[in-house]
């Protein structure tokens, strides 16, 4: 069976707005604001029926414009080992700090996406990393947290 | 206005602010070069760094990265048949061809001079128009505004992408919804956080704009990279050619491009149009007023079809300037992109800020004119070797746009939380852009949806919960009816003519 991902996506945004709509009504209000014109759940809940009706629309009508996605082409693989890459950079960029972490990320990120020139690798990931760093840092004057760095001496 | 132009200069011409525009100009040409990142992707990357700065430097910087993209855009429609952005395919018609011919140094010049033109133009012209625009729309009341940004909404839905307007629509609800998250801003009633304490102050502007496109990008391209239909025919970049313009296609260009300039702007202008489609209507206006012997070299390399898009799409980068500075509602994604920045800056734009913040008023419009000097300066000597960033390899580059994006998370916040969030974002952005569900609409009404909830929160609490004040006010009503005439011109032409 032929599946229409577009139509997928449009059912799947129906029940979200569903979902959206029905959290919107359990926003608590002030009980005074109650029955005011206008309180804290008023937008969300024209925007929970604005959600049902575009999704609700678009699932019901034809659809001339169908989008067909070549699945064999598309690299899956490389793109999720790019975002478990981006997580674990995400997950550790705190406790480790910014320095080490990042210039990781961006040398292993280089060595999934195919890249072997070692040198090249190298120079654009820890030392990129410290010159940017020394920028924001250094000569912008913004915040970089770096518990590494602290523990060798390098940053104060 | 003069003393205005005089504040703007004074502004925009110290050493920091020039060397922002070249810097700006510089980075945007590089990165809107880069076929599939566009001015949004350019403008997004570089909000970290406009936080070491004041509101006027940042904007400064921000406006040359517009330009530059815009000007990137151009070269890679030139170059690889790759249009950059969406308003440089026009470019792509005649640019290309002229490229195959062996041209592509002519081609590259006459898309820079007309660049300039355009933008030239369309500069004197907003420096004229903002000021008497602001007077106006200090009668704007609250259900006028509501008004607008409905309008604002729907037409950048209707134009974002053609015959997906429903799909546009939905992006437009989703991006209020996302601006929904947090606190009201009334009440203080915490809304959709879930007893997260993290989105407590609701979904930060920079995550959003940093997920759906540099992020959603980049996995995008990486997605992308055997797909047979994205793969470029690539003009051989050592031989780019002259980049001189002669007599005869010198007095092309003075006909094609006051004429351009003019459309590009008022395009420009309108809420949602934007370059895109400023540059599809001057090329096909352009192919009409010239005469049939020009006509039969449209889409073969032809002069006209190449300024005349080139000019318009610059031009209508000016205007898109002109609802965002005036009434604070921007007109396309990259000026709402440059609006959340704004308000990040506690600058609230609007009919008074010319009069509240005139520096930044003013420097903003007086760098455009330095901007597009600089742009010429910098750039068409430098064409044969920009030309040669074309060749950066994706293995590069999609890793350093992942790490300029979530660096921007970084310093904003010192929180995982959020650059988990980011990357959620970047993920479900990333399948959606795969069924064409545009992104702008979505940052669009993400920025406009807290300021959209309190005009409509007070036009409600002021007519007592009626919804009479949609048509009480003849401009409110006007507003609306275009809103309504957009969206049946739209139905008309997608729907019942298929």
């Amino acid at each position: 069976m032929n599946i229409n991902t577009t139509k997928v996506i449009s059912l799947l945004f129906f029940i979200f707005s569903a979902f959206y709509l029905y959290t919107a009504y359990q926003i608590q209000v002030f009980a005074f604001d109650e029955n005011a014109p206008f309180n804290a759940r008023t937008f969300p809940i024209y925007l929970g029926y604005a959600g049902l009706f575009f999704s609700g629309l678009k699932l019901i009508l034809p659809d001339p414009n169908t989008i067909k996605v070549q699945h064999k082409t598309l690299e899956y693989k490389k793109t999720a080992i790019l975002i478990v890459i981006a997580i674990i950079y995400g997950a550790t960029i705190l406790k480790v700090g910014y320095f080490l972490t990042t210039s990781l990320f961006l040398f292993s990120s280089y060595y999934f996406l195919g890249e072997r020139r070692w040198v090249l690798m190298f120079l654009l990931s820890f030392p990129f990393v410290a010159a940017f760093m020394y920028l924001l840092h250094g000569v912008l004057d913004i915040y970089l947290r770096d518990p590494f760095l602290q523990s060798i001496g390098v940053m104060g | 206005m003069i003393e205005g132009i005089l504040i703007g200069l004074t502004t925009a011409l110290t050493f920091q602010n020039i060397l922002m525009v070249m810097v700006g100009c510089f980075f945007g040409t590089i990165i809107g070069m880069l076929p599939g990142l566009g001015p949004m992707t350019a403008i997004a990357l570089m909000i970290p760094i406009t936080y070491g700065f004041d509101p006027a430097t940042g904007l400064i910087l921000m406006a040359g990265v517009y330009y530059g993209a815009v000007f990137g855009g151009s070269t890679s429609s030139i170059l690889l048949n790759a249009p950059g952005v969406p308003g440089t395919v026009a470019t792509s018609f005649d640019g290309y061809p002229m490229a195959q011919q062996g041209k592509a140094g002519k081609a590259l010049a006459i898309a820079a001079w007309s660049s300039f033109a355009g933008g030239t133009l369309s500069a004197i012209y907003l420096l004229f128009m903002a000021p008497s625009l602001s007077k106006v729309s200090l009668s704007f009341r609250s259900p006028d505004y509501f008004a607008l940004m409905i309008l604002g909404l729907t037409a950048i839905a209707a134009f974002s992408s053609k015959g997906q307007f429903l799909k546009a629509m939905m992006m437009v609800v989703l991006g209020l919804m996302l601006a929904s998250v947090g606190q009201d801003s009334l009440s203080d009633i915490t809304r959709f956080t879930f007893n997260n304490m993290n989105l407590t102050d609701g979904i930060s502007f920079v995550l959003v704009v940093m997920a759906t496109f540099a992020m959603s990008e980049a996995l995008t391209i990486i997605l992308k990279r055997n797909d047979p239909t994205s793969a470029a025919k690539q003009v051989s970049l050592t031989e780019l050619g002259s980049i001189k313009i002669n007599k005869e296609e010198r007095s092309k260009m003075y006909k094609t491009i006051p004429r351009s300039s003019i459309i590009g702007f008022l395009i420009g202008v309108l809420p949602g149009a934007g370059a895109t489609i400023a540059s599809f209507l001057a090329y096909g206006m352009e192919r009409n007023v010239v005469n049939d012997e020009e006509k039969e070299k449209f889409g073969k390399g032809s002069v006209n079809g190449l300024s005349a898009p080139e000019t318009a799409n610059n031009a209508a980068c000016s205007g898109s300037f002109v609802p965002m500075l005036t009434l604070g509602i921007p007109g396309s994604g990259t000026t709402a992109v440059m609006l959340g920045a704004l308000l990040g800056f506690g600058v609230q734009p609007g009919p008074r800020l010319y009069m509240t913040n005139p520096e930044i008023f003013w420097s903003i419009i007086m760098s455009m004119y330095i901007g597009m000097v600089i742009l010429l300066i910098l750039n068409l000597p430098l064409i044969p070797y920009i030309a040669r960033i074309l060749a950066v390899p994706k293995n590069y580059l999609i890793p350093l746009i992942l790490f300029f994006s979530i660096t921007g998370i970084y310093v904003m916040s010192f929180n995982n939380f959020d650059i988990y969030l980011m990357i959620g974002i970047a993920v479900v952005a990333t399948f959606m852009r795969l069924y064409d569900f545009p992104m702008p609409p979505l940052i669009l009404a993400f920025v406009l949806g807290g300021l959209m909830e309190e005009n409509l929160r007070r036009s409600l609490l002021l007519s007592n919960g009626s919804w009479e004040f949609l048509w009480d006010r003849t401009l409110t009503l006007c507003i609306l009816l275009t809103t309504i005439l957009i969206v049946v011109w739209h139905f008309y032409k997608s729907i019942i003519k298929k």
